[in-house]
């Protein structure tokens, strides 16, 4: 009975979204307002909907309702809890349906707290939120149903994938969905400019907070994603290229250029074209990513297994999105009018120079990405591009970036003084220096390479020549010190934002680059009592044993880790074999020491009671993570500006009857 | 400088850059891919010493010898020709004989390929896709036997 509530709720929820997908639209272009007033309501009801619709895939899962083909192939009666309600989006249909959930959720989001923006653009924009929503629940509906049954309804499951028994099944998806999914809504404010062909500096100051939340999601999504392929892959890599991963970077390149974009819009008035632009890009490649997971079409590391139907069907959708979008957007954009001017040294100028090399990047990864499967349909040449390619065109590429960044920070609008900001940041290069060679001469001079050298300049000049701001608007060393930290506390949420976003990539490329540079890794067959050592460290296997999980059997390999005489980490890596399905499956173990990890991974064990040992030295590895955490920081700040709340003009008439406590339908427009 | 100027100045800038990201690509493309290949494609080939490529096919029965301690040796097989892999490291939980896997390395001069990487999915019924497709192609395709678990594969996610 729940289960056909919740499957009943998700072909209303696809009534609902065919009905705002025209009527809203048809009214702000015909200025009907009961029309546009449907728009809120609608999109509340629709994320109402859905909502049943989860909570009932929810509850088969939690009461094991093993009479649905989705719960008997992913599920056991016998999983602990936290795998029951993370197990609802690991799998294909459950977790398209959190991803269709997320969307309605944004939809509902604007209606509820987008109050203050022109109705006009708050009802087309909730339409064209419709028509992803129409497509992506006629989506779920049609081809990649949760709520199919089977019958006679099997006793027990088959158990949920080994792999995605761990808790980043529990926190990873939702938030990189809610990154990826978020820009939707980006989407659906610059179709609804194009199709009202009013475009202003408004728009973008009520666009660019869910830029910011899409963007912070996506990036903790990310980096959180890196984080659980690192300890959960047993390899210990924690970036492999792969085209699971290169689609959800590729909206992050130009979600990032958007977002610097956003801000020389809504300050300046320019780049207006440009803007709607990428915003249209940044969803579209979010819906590529969305294909290229989905269809198979790729072989990854980390994809579900796929249908061919889902994936033509994903395959429509894409092209109508991309190909509609970008019809209205030659259609419409000549109409809109041309924003400010600038000289090309100025903070606009240097925002032009960010938008040009991040959205190159992303044009690198995505041939990258792409060329194994144009060549495969074209020649059947069957290749694959990894990690070599990518270091050698995305990496030159972000070079650039980085070496600009920190003068773009101090640059002017309109018109800057490079000559000016260059001797401003003199002293933030000398102490990138001073740190580049402390580090160099801390991880050893004969073992450091000129490119490495390069790299740690670039990553310590990144980290300076953001933080330098900070000390310059303080005027610490200069004024008392009482008198420099009144100053810091009157810093806008702006200065903050930018700091640490840009001091966050740095922190992120030294760890990129010193764990490139020196990490290290042990192979060995180890027998009970004996020692290695390298890198420092000292490691001595003491013993194994069995034990039984919840749900599996594991042996446990027991070794202990000594730095400097003292006893850093009692490592318990295991091989576990998993009840239900009878599949084998590494579980590592890492121990941090400061900023650098040591990771240990077993294989089999020999006739002599000897065990493959794999031991990988990772110096400076959690950087990486904490750099991208830090960028989130910053990107959270930036929403406390108080611009982005600024409403849209109100007529006094309204202020008056507002004031007077008087109800009043007059619209904001 | 005039609006024309600056436009033109912005646009030959991103020429520029766009230029030069063209020519990283293609380098990139030209040097740093690896090609996919079965056992049969490198006896034909007569594939260089040293030359990067991935190998796939499937683990031959009776091959597997753990002996060596981390070395690990085994042969990879397309059902016509198999090429002896050696591989130092810990194999994927799920490599056995019989799985489909594909292994990244080049081949030494005594013929063995080395490898550095070894792929088998962590799913029990997976089936690389090139491998897949390239045993079907040669007509080694266990059709019967496979058949059943590749439609598995594809409701098991």
């Amino acid at each position: 009975m729940i289960i056909e509530l919740g499957h009943y709720a998700l072909i209303l929820a696809l009534v609902v979204a065919a009905v705002q997908s025209v009527f809203p639209v048809w009214g702000a272009v015909k200025s009907d307002h009961r029309l546009m007033g449907m728009a809120p309501g609608l999109a509340v009801i629709m994320f109402l909907l859905t909502c049943v619709a989860f909570a009932a895939l929810t509850w088969a899962y939690l009461n094991s309702d093993f009479s649905l083909v989705n719960t008997y192939q992913n599920s056991h009666s016998n999983k602990p809890l936290v795998y029951k309600i993370s197990g609802v989006w690991g799998n294909h249909e459950g977790s398209i349906l959190l991803w269709v959930l997320i969307l309605v959720l944004f939809g509902a989001l604007v209606a509820v707290f987008s109050r203050n923006i022109p109705q006009r653009l708050r009802a087309a924009t909730l339409g064209a939120q419709g028509w992803v929503s129409f497509a992506f629940l006629l989506f779920v509906i049609v081809v990649s149903n949760p709520f199919t049954r089977i019958s006679p309804a099997p006793l027990q499951g088959l158990g949920l994938n080994p792999m995605l028994q761990d808790i980043g099944l529990a926190i990873h998806p939702p938030i990189l969905y809610i990154g990826y999914v978020g820009f939707s809504i980006v989407f659906a404010f610059a179709a609804a400019a194009l199709i009202l062909g009013k475009l202003d500096a408004a728009w973008a100051r009520w666009v660019r907070p869910w830029i910011l939340v899409s963007w912070i999601f996506l990036t903790l999504g990310i980096s959180m994603g890196s984080y659980w392929a690192y300890y959960e892959l047993g390899w210990g890599g924690w970036w492999f290229w792969d085209p699971v991963e290169n689609a959800s970077f590729m909206p992050w390149l130009t979600g990032t250029a958007l977002l610097h974009s956003a801000i020389v819009m809504e300050r300046r008035d320019a780049l207006k074209v440009w803007t709607v632009f990428l915003a249209l890009l940044t969803f579209s490649l979010s819906l590529l990513g969305t294909f290229l997971v989905r269809s198979g079409v790729l072989t990854s590391v980390h994809a579900f297994a796929v249908d061919p139907a889902r994936g033509l069907f994903i395959l429509a959708i894409l092209l109508i999105f991309v190909g509609g979008s970008l019809t209205l957007f030659a259609w419409r954009a000549p109409l809109l009018r041309q924003g400010g001017l600038f000289a090309p040294i100025s903070r606009e100028g240097s925002l032009v120079l960010n938008n040009l090399f991040l959205t190159t990047a992303c044009a690198a990864v995505f041939v990258g990405t792409l060329y194994p499967l144009v060549l495969d349909a074209l020649t059947g040449d069957k290749i694959s591009v990894g990690a070599p390619f990518f270091n050698l065109t995305f990496g030159p590429i972000m070079v650039p970036v980085l070496v600009l960044m920190p003068f773009g920070q101090l640059l002017a609008w309109k018109r800057g003084d490079a000559w000016g900001v260059a001797q401003r940041l003199t002293s933030a290069f000398v102490v990138a220096m001073l740190a580049t060679v402390g580090l160099i001469w801390f991880m050893g001079v004969s073992t450091t390479s000129i490119m490495t050298a390069l790299g740690f300049g670039l990553a310590f000049w990144a980290i300076f020549g953001s933080l330098w701001e900070i000390i310059e608007r303080s005027q610490l060393f200069k004024i008392g010190f009482g008198r420099s930290m009144a100053r810091i506390k009157g810093f806008t949420p702006t200065v903050w934002s930018t700091v640490l976003g840009h001091a966050g990539l740095g922190i992120t490329v030294l760890g990129i680059v010193t764990t490139m540079a020196f990490e290290s890794e042990r192979v060995e067959v180890m027998r009970p009592g004996e020692t290695l050592e390298q890198n420092g460290y000292i490691v001595t296997y003491e013993k194994s044993w069995t034990q039984n999980g919840p749900n599996y059997q594991e042996m446990v390999s027991q070794y202990t880790l000594r730095k400097g005489g003292n006893v850093v980490g009692i490592m318990e890596p295991s091989k576990r074999a998993y009840n239900a399905s009878g599949m084998p499956m590494s579980e590592t173990s890492i121990a941090t020491v400061g900023f650098s990890q040591v990771y240990f991974a077993t294989g089999d064990s020999d006739e002599n009671g000897g065990i493959v040992t794999r031991i990988y030295f990772k110096p400076l590895i959690t950087l990486i993570w904490i750099g991208t955490v830090i960028m989130s920081l910053g990107g959270c700040i930036a929403l406390f500006d108080r611009r982005l709340r600024v409403g849209a003009p109100v007529s006094a008439r309204k202020r008056k009857g507002v004031a007077g406590g008087v109800a009043t339908a007059t619209p904001a427009e | 400088m005039t609006r024309k100027q600056k436009r033109l100045g912005l646009i030959g800038l991103a020429g520029l850059v766009l230029g030069s990201a063209v020519g990283l690509v293609l380098y990139g493309l030209s040097s740093s891919v690896t090609y996919f290949q079965s056992p049969s494609d490198i006896v034909e080939q007569q594939l260089e010493v040293g030359q990067r490529i991935r190998l796939g096919g499937l683990v031959e029965d009776g091959t597997l010898d753990k002996s060596q301690g981390s070395v690990i040796l085994f042969r990879v097989t397309d059902q016509a020709e198999a090429i002896p892999v050696s591989y130092k490291g810990i194999l994927p939980d799920l490599f056995r004989e019989g799985q489909g896997i594909i292994a990244e390395g080049h081949l030494n001069e005594r013929g063995v390929f080395i490898a550095d990487t070894v792929l088998a999915k962590h799913d029990e019924s997976y089936m690389p896709k090139e491998v897949y497709e390239s045993l079907k192609e040669d007509g080694h395709w266990m059709e019967k036997e496979q058949a059943a678990s590749a439609e598995r594969s594809s409701k098991v996610n």
